[in-house]
């Protein structure tokens, strides 16, 4: 087995054992039809997350709270919490404040650059407590 | 191996860099004849090609660059080599050399393009010192120089460029007359009835007007530097005189060289611009053809674009052209068209209107069948000339009564010729020569708009005087094709930005989620986007004035106006609190000071007159601003689409110069329209006196001191695209002067698009800056009442966002740097340079 295999394989095991669920805020420190940012301890280190709250918007697949990426792969700064909520072409959006690129709350995809991709966290209400998977 | 076509380049001299001669370069570069020809141009002058049909803007703040025809670099980019400042003085025809001062240059065609020059009377005493002529931009800036030390002025000549220049010396505030030898002013426009209304309106400006007065010579005055003498030895005394008595073609070089001249002057010329040497053209206003110069731009053109026929072996000939005008002279509309004194058509019939408390005269010279229009003039109101000019140019059967035309309609409306009603052949710009038919071609070739016609055509971008027909032919085209031009805003409102205001105000729609459930497209989520919700936040901001920080507004804004800030590249934000009109006291100075220190700002004194601190983190910003309301700041608004600054010069207080207390009126208007939300930022300036220090003729609003109150300007601009602000009121006292800028900003806030600056607006707006005025001036569309009322709304519900903010624990807590940990964001990186941080 090469090395680089076998970090392939430590990797996806990570993966697979390591991400927990964990609870990050209250309902309480959300904004409704905007962003927050968060910190989580994950097994690959800390990460900035943006936690985006659409309430009444939960019909087919669309769900009330999406996490994506804080970070923002254009402007290199943690501001993604920060742009405006929207939705284009059917798909509910997070606007960059900075460049203003339009992201997918879905799947964290860049709609004008389709080689660019914000990671998206599992997340969601337990109660009235704000749970991430990471 | 060589074809014919890779031969050495013909050489093409053009002597003569005005309008025409400028004009022949463009049809010659984009119709590739550079391939053929290396082009040389001489001008004597120092600038470049400028408009010299707008000079008069010249000392309304527009300058030489402004008026400048091309980009500076255009004829280096394009191949052509221009040579300013450079006067040719001989033609030596047999061996085809021009020669100048600095050299010979041989051609093997040439065009004269030397325009005219300004006909001096031989009076005796015409060249004393402060006695000028009005035709190039150095004659102008020598206007301006005599006019700085004289308090009168008259101008000799009373027809079209002696009414411009009149007005040009009133605009240097000189007590400003006009002498003229013939019995009425514009005499080869007008007739006598509308010569003498011509008067009362010109008189009634404050302009002297003298008629049927012969100059016999100039001498040195008593009360002022000299003293006409006129043939009756009546006298009249001035500090400053202008020659403007008609024009002479520039013909000497073809003089001296042996070209045919005509008995009274101009190079005579043939169908194809040729003169009596085949290699030597001659265009523009040095060109005699059929016994005739042509002292209008149109036809100017219309020989350049035969001269590059010509020089290509094309089979374009000129044929005479129509020498019908519209003119606005001392605000003054007059309008001539065809044979307007009647006199060229035995048997014309003539209908004749006279208005004399509006002070309107319209006359009619119609053929003897009744049928066909031959002339037309008027004074006091061009309206129906477009109209006319229609019925003129394209022999359109006139109305069983044609005094109809003239008639004051009951409506208030003018009978206007609508587009449909125009034929193919139907002339629409004469400046670029653009047919209805060039148009509707340019449409099914592609263009779905006006901005794509005039790129397509250049129609209106010559005097400009074809902007409105242009546009209802361009309107009605479309439409008949069933183009629906979209303006909505994005894809959740089918409105306008205007539109979306109309629907707040009138009902009174207090939030974007209302706005959208009643008002919204209904295939989208109802989420809106980036585009419309800053929009209507800002139009609910500017109707209702409340908090943006409220929870309802909140998720509208952009992050700028979320915290307040200024976004900087690394997600950190500027702070810069309002210092009204630039006056700051020494302990806000070290206050701001100390605030900066302790949260480790870089420092930066802005172009506003204030002090910007970047690098603040966002769990900062409410520490930040603590400390700055207790020393007395309020918001700036830096980071809103709202008033920025208000830059004052020091003014009477302490200048030498100052005429008024321009940092005290900053100062009140800056606090008077502080927080209002409008489509776009805008900056206002207050200079102290006309040396204008405070550059206010670059902002939206400027304002300049004068003797008796306050001159506005507005819709001026700095940045990418600078444009100087226009005079839009004079002499205001306070009052007059917030109730103008009250309505005429609440009339921007309701009617530009979103992020459309006061600029923008105005370039776009039908009808300019006259319908500006009359809606903001006399009250046109009768809403100033509304405007005022909701402006002083916008005033008396003003507060600070951030002292609003800070007061509010459910507010502070969007500036975290997370919602769940108190650490700073650690990815923020500062270095020092200069002895202050910055972004790593």
């Amino acid at each position: 087995m090469t090395a680089t295999a076998l970090k392939k394989e430590m990797d996806t095991m990570a993966e697979q054992t390591t991400k927990t669920w964990q609870k990050v805020c209250t309902k309480a420190d959300l904004v409704e039809f905007s962003g927050v940012a968060a910190w989580i301890e994950t097994a690959d280190g800390p990460a900035q997350v943006a936690i985006f709250y659409l309430p009444g918007l939960r019909q087919g697949k669309d769900h009330e709270l999406y996490a994506l990426d804080h970070f923002d792969p254009f402007s290199k700064a943690n501001v993604i919490a920060r742009g405006i909520v929207g939705d284009l072409k059917g798909a509910a959006v997070v606007a960059s404040p900075i460049y203003k690129q339009h992201f997918r709350l879905e799947d964290g995809q860049c709609l004008e650059d389709e080689s660019v991709k914000l990671r998206a966290w599992k997340i969601e209400f337990k109660g009235d407590e704000v749970w991430v998977e990471g | 191996m060589s074809s014919p076509k890779t031969a050495a380049p013909e050489q093409l001299i053009i002597i003569g860099n005005g309008m025409v001669g400028h004009h022949l370069v463009e049809q010659l570069v984009d119709n590739g004849a550079l391939e053929r020809y290396q082009v040389t141009v001489f001008g004597e002058e120092r600038h470049r090609a400028y408009d010299r049909v707008h000079l008069s803007e010249y000392f309304s703040g527009r300058d030489a660059d402004s008026l400048a025809l091309c980009e500076a670099d255009y004829y280096t980019v394009s191949g052509v080599e221009l040579r300013t400042g450079e006067a040719v003085i001989e033609i030596d025809r047999n061996a085809q050399e021009v020669v100048t001062d600095q050299g010979r240059y041989p051609y093997d065609r040439l065009v004269l393009a030397t325009g005219s020059f300004p006909f001096v009377p031989p009076i005796p005493g015409n060249d004393r010192d402060g006695c000028l002529v009005y035709r190039t931009l150095d004659d102008l800036d020598a206007i301006q120089a005599a006019a700085e030390n004289a308090t009168t002025g008259v101008v000799v000549g009373g027809g079209l460029l002696g009414l411009e220049a009149a007005n040009a010396l009133r605009g240097l505030n000189l007590d400003t007359a006009v002498v003229e030898f013939a019995s009425r002013l514009m005499p080869m426009q007008v007739d006598n009835e509308g010569g003498e209304l011509l008067r009362e309106k010109i008189e009634a400006l404050g302009v002297q007007v003298l008629t049927e007065r012969a100059t016999q010579r100039i001498e040195d005055g008593e009360a002022s530097r000299h003293r006409m003498v006129f043939q009756d030895d009546k006298v009249l005394e001035t500090d400053l005189i202008v020659f403007s008595a008609g024009i002479r073609p520039r013909d000497q070089l073809a003089r001296d060289c042996g070209l045919e001249i005509g008995e009274r002057g101009g190079v005579v010329v043939d169908n194809q611009c040729l003169t009596n040497d085949p290699a030597i053209l001659a265009i523009g206003e040095v060109a005699l053809w059929n016994q005739s110069i042509f002292g209008l731009v149109a036809p100017g053109y219309q020989m350049a674009k035969t001269a590059l026929s010509t020089l290509t072996e094309g089979d374009i000939q000129f044929g005479g052209a129509d020498m019908s005008t519209k003119l606005k002279l001392l605000g003054v509309d007059v309008g001539s068209i065809g044979d307007a004194h009647g006199t060229q058509n035995p048997g014309a019939r003539m209908f004749r209107y006279l208005d004399p408390i509006k002070q309107e005269y319209r006359k009619l010279v119609v053929s003897s069948d009744g049928k066909k229009l031959l002339g037309a003039m008027l004074v006091g109101d061009n309206g129906v000339y477009d109209t006319l000019l229609q019925y003129y140019s394209n022999g359109i059967e006139l109305p069983a009564e044609p005094a109809s035309l003239i008639l004051p309609q009951s409506s208030g409306a003018a009978p206007t010729l609508g587009p449909g009603a125009l034929p193919e052949t139907a002339t629409i710009c004469s400046c670029h020569n653009v047919t209805k038919g060039d148009i509707c071609a340019t449409i099914d070739g592609g263009a779905v708009d006006l901005g794509g016609v005039k790129g397509a055509t250049k129609a209106s971008t010559g005097c400009g005087g074809c902007t409105a027909l242009l546009k209802s032919v361009v309107d009605h085209e479309l439409e008949a094709r069933g183009v629906e031009v979209d303006k909505s805003i994005c894809e959740h409102f089918a409105h306008t930005r205007q539109g979306l205001y109309d629907i707040v105000r009138v009902e009174g729609i207090k939030t974007f989620t209302d706005l959208i459930e009643k008002h919204g497209n209904a295939d989208t989520h109802r989420l809106g986007c980036d585009i419309c919700k800053p929009a209507v936040a800002s139009i609910l901001a500017s109707c209702f004035n409340e908090p943006i920080t409220d929870a309802a507004h909140i998720p509208l804004q952009d992050t700028n106006d979320t915290f307040m800030a200024n976004m900087q590249k690394n997600g950190t934000y500027s702070v810069v609190p309002r210092v009204a009109g630039g006056e700051i006291t020494p302990d806000k100075l070290i206050a701001l000071g100390e605030v900066a220190n302790k949260y480790s700002l870089y420092s930066k004194v802005t172009g506003g007159q204030r002090i910007d601190l970047f690098g603040a983190r966002l769990e900062d910003l409410p520490d930040i601003w603590s400390e700055l309301i207790a020393a007395g700041f309020e918001t700036g608004h830096a980071y809103g689409k709202s008033l920025r600054t208000v830059k004052s010069c020091v003014g009477s207080t302490w200048c030498r110069y100052g005429v008024q207390d321009s940092v005290g009126m900053a100062i009140q208007l800056e606090n008077r329209y502080k927080g209002l939300r409008s489509p776009h930022k805008i900056k206002f300036g207050v200079s102290g006196c006309t040396r204008e220090c405070a550059e206010a003729q670059s902002k939206d609003i400027g304002i300049i001191a004068t003797e008796n109150g306050w001159n506005l300007y507005v819709c001026g601009n700095g940045g990418m695209r600078p444009r100087h602000a226009e005079l839009f009121a004079t002499d205001l006292d306070d009052e007059q002067l917030y109730r103008t800028i009250d309505r005429f900003l609440m009339f921007y806030v309701r009617t530009a698009d979103r992020l459309q600056r006061t600029s923008v607006w105005r370039e776009n707006l039908d009808g300019g800056l006259e319908y500006l005025k009359e809606v903001i001036l006399e009250d046109s569309l009768g809403i100033n009442d509304e405007l005022e009322r909701q402006m002083q709304t916008v005033v008396d519900t003003y507060q600070c966002e951030w002292a609003d903010a800070i007061s509010d624990p459910e507010k502070l807590k969007r500036f975290r740097s997370f919602v769940n940990d108190d650490r700073p964001d650690p990815s923020i990186i500062m270095t020092s340079e200069r002895g202050q941080l910055r972004p790593a």
